[in-house]
């Protein structure tokens, strides 16, 4: 954070560190349970290897401020606050998870904490986000909404008619494109017209930009303008952050799939996002470790908690149907 | 007569009649990938990533694809991955596939398979694990096959890919696994014929796709008990064997009708309400259903069972019909 300073500022920088190991530790943890079998309901898809995107965005948005996940969420809604035990419960199908053991894993949502929901079906979330986009432009309290979404999830309608709503409206929304480089089993460079994403936006008028996913400063300081711009009434963004999914797709894909190999997931790897914070916050490995064991601590709760919860009775199937 | 998967069955289809037709072509996200796409990554070894064609994930813009390459006179089978992802692209499945040919005053067909795994039980939630053939069922101009076992899955598919017109074919995952006896050779399945699963004379269980299975375990479980039940599939809901079914259910004059969808505007409503205008009088007790309640299908497995229909929820209806005062 350039324009920050003094003890604020380390402040931050250390929760914003702690908040990637709280993420990647989380998806080991639930990748671990998964493979473990009979304790994870339902599929899961891990974020390990893009936390800097997840840091990097909700470090520059405040609390009311929205954001829309996808099915590769856990990431975002840690980093936007949600809770850590009542997110462990969902995954275990508890009654005390965020959304009662229906959603799962793929509808993770906290909206006390601003993050409304988790959208597994690809590039739905991204009208969605244009919609709160809207509401946040007439109640004029000056928010902002961030909808997440992959390489592959860019070439779904959803996603150009959503841009070119928040432009013709100027809709106070930061489209944020993890470009992971794979849509499953899919490469970006077959399945997108464009080597950078972010050149999407020009047909849209809004301003793109494509930042080194791995850099969670490079990703926090793209998103701030454009954030800023949102706020000020001047539209919508596109930032694209290249980075790179270190497990397979989902539960169903093995790490390296016929579409991928390990020298290209080492090179990766060697700039693995937790490494270049601990660097470019010029931590101690003292301090590291602090927050290191302090995560450990908290997932050691969550999953106490998740635990601890008990299985929903099946008639509560037929709650929340209706308001 | 060689045992072969339900999943084994489909490749078979697509492969014979790809060999047979060089217009056949495979699309759809990840179809050419083993560990995604087991069911099609072979065919494009075989035949070529031309052939077996990935796709972004655009699942509006390559299906309407699709339809305007069968107008211009190719034979294109789309893999939807679920049917869930087919509600992106319902304009061209649901406006203009099926109307094109009708509006067109008879110029074009449309001769399109959109095969549509689908189906709960394996914790997939709300928007992964549907069964929505009753919503295509109503469409005029669209036909719906519902296999439930390999035979069927071969011999209807071949006649999907045959047919001059657009065709959802649905493929419950939950009968992947199932094996059974296949015709060798080049045996097509017409529609609009049901099939008599299992005979027996006390009362009618119809099964639809996922259901059929269930309905044979069900029909045991009653045997046990003296019961005789038959076990009929109408294999195909659109065009629909009202008289194949009617011929089982007079014969028994007791009826269940079975699908995993939801119960509100199922298939089984229109079942009834067919079968119920022709048996009138020969029916001895109200036709009884078996579907999903009316939830969305949720994740945890204890909740999700009792959304959805099983063996022991079909065996309780036919005992009230049975035991109907
Ligand atoms: C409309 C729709 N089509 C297909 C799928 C199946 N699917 C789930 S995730 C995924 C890949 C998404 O790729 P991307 O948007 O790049 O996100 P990533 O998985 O890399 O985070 C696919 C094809 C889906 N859930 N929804």
């Amino acid at each position: 954070m350039p324009d920050s300073k003094g003890v604020f500022m380390r402040e931050k920088l250390g929760e914003m560190y702690r908040t990637m190991v709280r993420i990647r530790r989380f998806e080991e943890t639930a990748q671990e349970l998964f493979e473990k079998g009979g304790i994870i309901r339902g599929g899961i898809h891990v974020s390990a290897g893009q936390e800097a995107c997840s840091v990097g965005v909700c470090s520059a948005l405040n609390d009311d401020d929205a954001i829309l996940t996808t099915h590769r969420g856990h990431g975002h809604s840690i980093a936007k606050g949600t809770r850590l035990p009542e997110m462990m419960a969902e995954l275990f199908g508890k009654t005390a998870g965020l959304c009662h053991a229906k959603g799962g894993s793929m509808h993770i949502a906290d909206v006390s904490k601003g993050h409304y929901g988790a959208h597994s079906i690809v590039g739905s979330n991204m009208p969605m986000a244009a919609g709160i986009g809207l509401a946040f432009q007439l109640n004029g309290r000056g928010q902002v909404a961030v909808p997440f979404f992959g390489d592959g999830a860019s070439n779904q309608g959803a996603f150009h008619e959503s841009m070119n709503l928040c432009a013709i409206w100027k809709l106070p929304v930061v489209f944020f494109c993890e470009n992971n480089h794979f849509a499953s089993s899919t490469r970006a460079e077959y399945s997108t017209s464009v080597e950078d994403i972010s050149t999407r936006a020009q047909g849209y008028g809004a301003p793109g930009v494509t930042v080194d996913g791995m850099d969670v400063l490079a990703v926090h300081e793209a998103v701030a303008e454009a954030v800023k711009r949102a706020r000020a009434g001047e539209g919508p963004s596109l930032i694209e952050a290249k980075t790179y999914r270190y497990y397979g797709h989902s539960r169903l894909d093995k790490k390296f799939g016929s579409y991928r190999d390990e020298e290209e997931w080492n090179e990766w790897k060697a700039r693995d996002p937790l490494t270049v914070a601990g660097r470019l916050f010029g931590l101690s490995e003292a301090e590291a470790e602090g927050h290191r064991a302090a995560v450990e601590k908290e997932l050691a709760e969550a999953v106490a908690f998740a635990e601890a919860s008990p299985e929903p009775e099946p008639e509560m199937a037929l709650e929340d149907i209706f308001a | 007569m060689p045992n072969i998967k339900f999943s084994e069955a489909i490749t078979e289809a697509l492969r014979e009649e790809m060999e047979r037709d060089e217009k056949v072509f495979v699309m759809g996200e990840d179809v050419s990938t083993p560990s995604v796409s087991p069911l099609t990554a072979e065919l494009a070894d075989r035949f070529g990533k031309a052939r077996v064609r990935n796709t972004p994930i655009s699942e509006l813009g390559f299906t309407g694809a699709a339809v305007g390459a069968a107008m211009a006179g190719y034979r294109p089978v789309l893999d939807m991955r679920l049917v869930d992802f087919t509600l992106v692209a319902i304009d061209p499945i649901a406006n203009q596939a099926p109307k094109l040919r009708y509006m067109l005053g008879g110029q074009v067909s449309v001769p399109l398979v959109i095969r549509t795994p689908q189906g709960g039980g394996v914790q997939n939630g709300p928007t992964h694990s549907q069964s929505l053939e009753s919503w295509f069922m109503k469409i005029p101009g669209l036909k719906v096959a519902v296999p439930s076992d390999a035979a069927d899955a071969k011999g209807l598919l071949k006649t999907a890919i045959r047919d001059d017109n657009p065709v959802i074919f649905t493929e419950y995952r939950s009968l992947y696994p199932l094996e059974g006896p296949v015709p060798e050779g080049d045996v097509a399945v017409p529609f609009g014929k049901a099939a008599v699963k299992r005979e027996g004379s006390d009362i009618t269980l119809i099964g639809v796709g996922s259901q059929v299975p269930k309905c044979m375990e069900a029909a045991e479980a009653l045997a046990a008990d003296g019961i005789s039940a038959e076990v009929i599939d109408p294999r195909t809901i659109s065009p629909l064997d009202t008289e194949g079914l009617a011929a089982s259910a007079g014969k028994t004059g007791r009826c269940v009708v079975v699908e995993e969808g939801h119960l509100h505007g199922g298939v089984g409503a229109e079942i009834a309400a067919a079968l119920q205008a022709v048996l009138f009088g020969s029916l001895k007790v109200p036709i009884e259903r078996v579907a999903a309640l009316n939830a969305p299908i949720p994740v945890q497995p204890k909740m999700e069972a009792f959304v959805l229909p099983s063996t022991e929820k079909i065996a309780a209806a036919a005992r009230i019909a049975l035991n109907y005062a």
